[in-house]
């Protein structure tokens, strides 16, 4: 068949249809609006171009401490705020996970009727709203400073996360296959544990070990304003100007994280 | 053994799926139910089970209103209507032993279940219907891992686990090719025989369903339009259930279909060998 084929007269020109704004004057609007209000935003930020000058000497003498590391004459201090970190990383992160299955169940609008339903998205809804930070300074405040509010601080984070992101993939899982097993005169409990369980089950995991990997690095940030861990040694580290142990405290978190991401790739790929 | 009085079902949409279907089936018979897509097939054979609750009448399963049951009476009452379904619905991860055994479910304590410590009675039977269905060497393989055809006889034997006293049988040979469903039709009705079960089988496909099932109802627009035996199913009958269509030739054709067979690589390889230039 040539091209030459088409004998009536069909139209040689095809645009793409405007998918999101029909309207011709209202793109412009909304578009030219959105620019000019990007520009005009961009135009009021101030920045003191003296004080970054300035900053520049103490940013290369940070930077200097991070390229000559010193992991010797704050050794101690380092590793009880490593090993803190990790304590807090791990006990929060599964006890996250232990709650955030129940509710993240509760939380899928085609297992659970729908007062179960709002109160678990409502949880979800708080635990999402607030940052880790403002979660931590509250918690310092409630339970004094140390370790213990940054567990209930990731603990709290994680529920957020994973229960959230549950609840969406138990949402997608295959119906015929639930069907099936309710088809067989299955309870609840036998169908959650077997038709939505082997379903959403290697996401779990994945997103479990992701969500450990967060952790640990959130560990390290809400140290800094009093949970304890690995963050309040680098504070203490960089309010006595000490970069060269800040630098060592960086590297060994940089480190800790590369080796997490690697081991969970590798069980990621193992389960399908 | 089944009895359904003045079935009716009308979806939240205000869709009429079912206009007051009376139907009985006697212990043993296997009935081929035929009908234009969205003709109810479905919603009917659901209702039964009521994993779709019917807006009104009656389903007698024996003397047991099914209709009127409590949630937890609904659960012992499921337990002896087995169900086969299109495209299989297994669990694609666990293995084949365990979707088998799922058809216990409504047996057995959950403690039981979510450990897999099934009763001894309930692990020989399904090793008896696994080799029944010609897959004893594949009880411990994960249920993606086989072709659709034994997908199939993996649904058939979990319907048969529950000890069922009725089946429901969804178009179980959607998406098989035509040896296969010929031989998944033979190996239901085979069973069915041997058992004295009684079935309702959707199904699509006319042909395949008058050379199998010993009758045949037909479904339109959620009424019965058309009961009888197979032979009785003639040009006017298929008409009357599907509309003008030069039935003839239909039949002529599917007859030359099934002499035609395909190697059908799995359905794992071809997603494999799709996403091999991906990489």
């Amino acid at each position: 068949m040539s091209l030459h084929a088409v004998s009536t007269n069909y139209p040689r020109q095809w645009q793409r249809p405007p998918l999101f704004i029909k309207s011709r004057s209202m793109r412009w609007l909304v578009y030219g609006g959105l620019f000019i209000y990007l520009a005009a935003a961009a135009s009021s930020v101030e920045i003191n171009w003296i004080r970054a000058y300035e900053g520049l000497d103490r940013g290369w003498r940070f930077l200097q401490g991070f390229l000559v590391p010193d992991f010797t004459s704050r050794w101690r201090d380092i590793v009880t705020g490593l090993r803190e970190s990790l304590t807090m990383t791990v006990c929060s992160t599964i006890v996250g996970i232990l709650v955030s299955i129940p509710i993240g169940i509760g939380a899928a609008r085609n297992l659970a009727p729908a007062p179960v339903y709002y109160v678990c998205r409502g949880i979800i809804a708080v635990s999402r709203a607030f940052q880790e930070i403002i979660v931590a300074i509250l918690l310092v405040a409630m339970f004094g400073f140390g370790p213990f509010a940054g567990f209930l601080t990731l603990a709290f984070a994680t529920i957020g996360f994973i229960a959230k992101l549950l609840a969406e993939d138990i949402e997608e899982i295959e119906a015929s296959q639930a069907e099936a097993i309710r088809a067989t005169g299955a309870s609840w409990l036998q169908l959650i544990n077997y038709a939505v369980q082997p379903q959403v089950m290697p996401r779990l995991i994945g997103l479990s070990l992701y969500r450990f990997d967060i952790n640990f690095r959130e560990s390290a940030v809400i140290g800094i304003v009093g949970a304890g861990g690995i963050g309040a040694t680098l504070n203490t580290s960089i309010d006595r100007y000490e970069y060269d142990s800040a630098g060592a405290v960086l590297i060994l978190i940089i480190v800790i994280v590369m080796l997490a991401e690697y081991g969970s790739g590798l069980i990621r790929k193992r389960i399908k | 053994m089944l009895r359904i009085v003045g079935l009716t079902k009308t979806y939240r949409t205000g869709d009429k799926a079912l206009k007051g279907v009376d139907l009985e089936i006697p212990a043993g018979q296997v009935v081929g139910l035929i009908g234009p897509s969205g003709a109810g097939k479905s919603s009917l054979i659901r209702c039964i089970n009521r994993l779709i609750e019917p807006s009104n009448g009656k389903v007698f399963l024996g003397d047991l209103e099914v209709t009127g049951l409590s949630r937890s009476e609904l659960r012992l009452a499921r337990r002896r209507i087995g169900m086969i379904f299109q495209e299989y619905a297994l669990v694609e991860r666990l293995t084949v032993m365990e979707n088998v055994l799922s058809g216990r479910l409504g047996y057995v304590p959950f403690w039981r279940s979510f450990l897999r410590r099934y009763p001894a009675d309930a692990v020989e039977n399904a090793f008896a219907l696994l080799e029944r269905v010609g897959l004893s060497a594949h009880a411990d393989k994960r249920a993606d891992a086989l072709s659709g055809g034994q997908r199939q006889r993996v649904g058939i034997a979990r319907a048969l686990e529950q000890g069922p006293e009725l089946l429901l049988i969804d178009e179980p040979t959607a998406s098989l090719d035509p040896k296969t469903s010929r031989q998944i039709m033979r190996l239901i009705v085979e069973i069915c025989r041997e058992r004295g079960l009684p079935a309702i089988i959707n199904i699509h496909d006319v042909v395949l369903a008058q050379s199998f099932v010993e009758r045949i109802i037909g479904l339109r627009a959620g009424e019965v339009v058309f009961d009888g035996p197979p032979e009785a199913l003639d040009t006017a009958a298929l008409t009357r259930i599907y509309g003008e269509e030069d039935w003839d030739a239909v039949r002529r054709e599917a007859e030359s279909d099934f002499e035609e067979e395909h190697a059908v690589p799995s359905a794992s390889q071809r997603t494999e060998e799709r996403m091999a230039g991906a990489v």
